[in-house]
């Protein structure tokens, strides 16, 4: 097997750039543009630490007297805040840089944990079928309408006053991804087990039976692989849609305290001061927001219509 | 269909148990309320004997089936806060988030539908794309954000519209007070049922072209071209009317989704109804108000769904009523 990867090294790029989802891509100025606005803001969050020019969760570098400095186009900024300062006095584009790597780490654990239960469930409903099957789609069925938003706020809200806002700040994060998570499963779970439905009458599951693989394997090695271009939609799509419920948690505060911001809670920060006219402290980390999560579901739009056969119409 | 019917039923009713159950252990291990009721001086043994009277001490199951019996007949418990009947308190707020609600739904179906059937038709033009566009930029903009602009920009800027409260209400009947009555009151509600509806109208646009462009695609459709029958006709009344059912159920999924929105914009609007009030109901542990909120919500939304689902059922001739009920 390891000689293989060596081999075709080379022609995977060349298989990859000469393939049909590539060439589409590169024909497609939107999602070109939507893939490099995605890269350069994933990137300057990973680099939020060497880039920032302040660190926002160092209390020595924070002065409340510095507070409400609007960007340096406005008239009295200050000129090393670039993008102004917010209510305690932080560098915005620092805050922001930090808060937009919360926000991003959030939305892809989210969707990751989201994508493990689901595509599990998926596969052994769709696999085991009968009675499991019936049983786990119906809860799907209940735990949809249910919408994840509204579980997020009712759970986060009850743990939150019951372990306090001092012990519930500190594991935000983990709360944060564990209820986006856990909350959206029945996307995955309904996908996968459409598809395992359509390829477990194929003959070579049936060889694969035959040649005496258990179903462990089979779901894994060989059902799983061609089941994944809709988890690729399906995953652009949630974690758009986990970046929002994040951002509306941080925003009603069952979400990210204001010492460590995520987007959604700089935003709700911001409100507070929107009607003494500083602006920028709700503006410029809803603008970011909404870009990132546009280009997110931009990228998921085109691709929703090159992976899927049905829109082909050249 | 009978069968149908009762498989529905009893799905409603085992979801309402497992909400009372969510809502009695919310209520038991959240907050005290002896310290509620008789504050910090009063002794160790008095505490005891006390819990012993209110049957705190009593196991799980048993006080479970008398927290179910109190809210079958309609005892939600008192308000810490407003030291009233948790239940009225929330039924004085439900017609002012059902307004809301409402506002919010006139303006979805009332775009969705020809915005939907438009893109539909002429998929190229340009106002179809500039309206597809705008959908997805509609998808990405979280409610409270909408919300928040819509305030800077009508309220803030240019001073044109309220930007909190409900203004001017008319006393209707019992705790109804409606808002569609005086000029401020329809004032007030427009931009919280803008913000309301901005989230919702695109995904409805989205899902209505989507259906509608499939069934064009259809032989019925094709058909009735070749016949010679006015197009308006063909849209609206023939293609139109197989295009609903989808809709249906993805309304009917959304209901929960509405739920948490209006929290949302009711806190961005201030707007005094259930889900503002189960937010400050939460910074106040005011417990048996949080319990009556789920609850309340929780049935709301379980009647409105089996409804739905019913709906569907009866309008949808290729649901298989008795396999479904078997």
């Amino acid at each position: 097997m390891s000689d293989m990867t060596t081999s075709t090294e080379p022609t995977l790029m060349r298989r990859i750039w000469d393939s049909n989802m590539a060439y589409s891509f590169r024909r497609n100025p939107v999602a070109v543009v939507s893939l490099l606005i995605f890269a350069v803001i994933a990137l300057s969050a990973i680099l939020a630490p060497l880039i920032a020019p302040f660190d926002p969760y160092d209390p020595a570098q924070i002065d409340i007297m510095n507070s409400e400095y609007p960007p340096v186009w406005v008239d009295g900024s200050e000129s090393q805040f670039m993008l102004g300062t917010d209510d305690q006095g932080r560098d915005l584009w620092s805050t922001i840089l930090y808060g937009t790597r919360l926000s991003l780490l959030i939305g892809l654990c989210a969707v990751t944990l989201q994508a493990f239960l689901g595509i599990s469930i998926g596969l052994i409903a769709g696999y085991v079928g009968g009675r499991l099957d019936s049983l786990l789609m119906r809860l799907a069925d209940i735990q949809l309408s249910f919408s994840t938003l509204m579980v997020a706020i009712i759970f986060l809200a009850i743990t939150q006053a019951m372990f306090g806002s001092d012990t519930f700040n500190r594991f935000a994060v983990y709360f944060l991804i564990a209820v986006i998570g856990i909350a959206e499963w029945p996307q995955y779970a309904r996908t996968v087990r459409a598809t395992v439905l359509a390829e477990k009458k194929k003959e070579y599951v049936d060889s694969a039976r035959v040649l005496g693989f258990g179903p462990m394997r089979i779901m894994v090695r060989h059902i799983l692989p061609n089941s994944l271009s809709p988890i690729f939609v399906i995953s652009t799509v949630q974690v758009a849609n986990a970046i929002i419920s994040e951002a509306s948690l941080s925003f009603l505060g069952l979400g990210m305290p204001p010492s460590q911001p995520s987007l959604g809670s700089l935003i709700s920060s911001g409100f507070d001061y929107i009607f003494s006219g500083s602006w920028w402290i709700t503006a410029i980390p809803g603008i970011v927001l909404v870009v990132l999560v546009l280009v997110i579901n931009l990228l998921g739009d085109w691709m929703r219509d090159v992976l899927n056969p049905k829109l082909y119409k050249g | 269909m009978l069968a149908y019917l009762v498989k529905r039923l009893f799905q409603a009713i085992a979801v309402m148990f497992v909400i009372s159950v969510i809502g009695f252990a919310i209520q038991d291990n959240l907050g005290d309320p002896l310290r509620e009721l008789v504050g910090q001086s009063v002794s160790e043994e008095v505490r005891q004997q006390l819990r012993d009277e209110l049957g705190l001490n009593d196991s799980f199951a048993k006080q479970y089936l008398r927290f179910l019996g109190n809210a079958l007949q309609g005892d939600l418990g008192t308000s810490y806060f407003f030291k009233e009947p948790a239940l009225d308190v929330i039924l004085k707020k439900l017609p002012a988030t059902l307004e809301l609600v409402l506002g919010a739904t006139i303006i979805i179906v009332g775009l969705s539908v020809p915005l939907g059937v438009y893109t539909a038709i002429k998929p190229n033009s340009i106002i179809s794309r500039i309206i597809m566009g705008l959908s997805i930029i509609g998808i990405s903009i979280p409610v409270f954000l909408t919300a928040i602009l819509m305030i800077f920009v009508f309220s803030v800027e240019l001073g044109w519209l309220p930007s909190f409260g409900r203004g001017d209400v008319v006393h209707v009947w019992g705790y109804w007070d409606t808002n569609f009555a005086t000029l401020d009151g329809w004032e007030h509600i427009l931009l919280p049922s803008i913000a309301l509806a901005s989230i919702m109208l695109p995904l409805f646009v989205r899902l209505i072209r989507a259906e509608m462009m499939e069934v064009l695609e259809s032989e019925y459709v094709k058909y009735a071209k070749a016949k010679g029958i006015h197009p308006g006709r063909i849209y609206f009344v023939h293609a139109l009317k197989n295009t609903l059912l989808p809709v249906i159920t993805v309304g009917g999924v959304q209901i929960g989704t509405m739920v948490a929105y209006t929290i949302l914009t009711e806190t961005v609007f201030q707007w005094p109804g259930m889900g503002f009030m189960f937010l400050e109901a939460i910074n106040r542990v005011d417990t048996p108000l949080v319990v009556a909120y789920l609850i309340v919500v929780g049935f709301i939304f379980v009647v409105t769904n089996t409804i739905v689902d019913l709906i569907y059922g009866l309008v949808n001739p290729t649901v298989n009523l008795a396999r479904m009920g078997a």
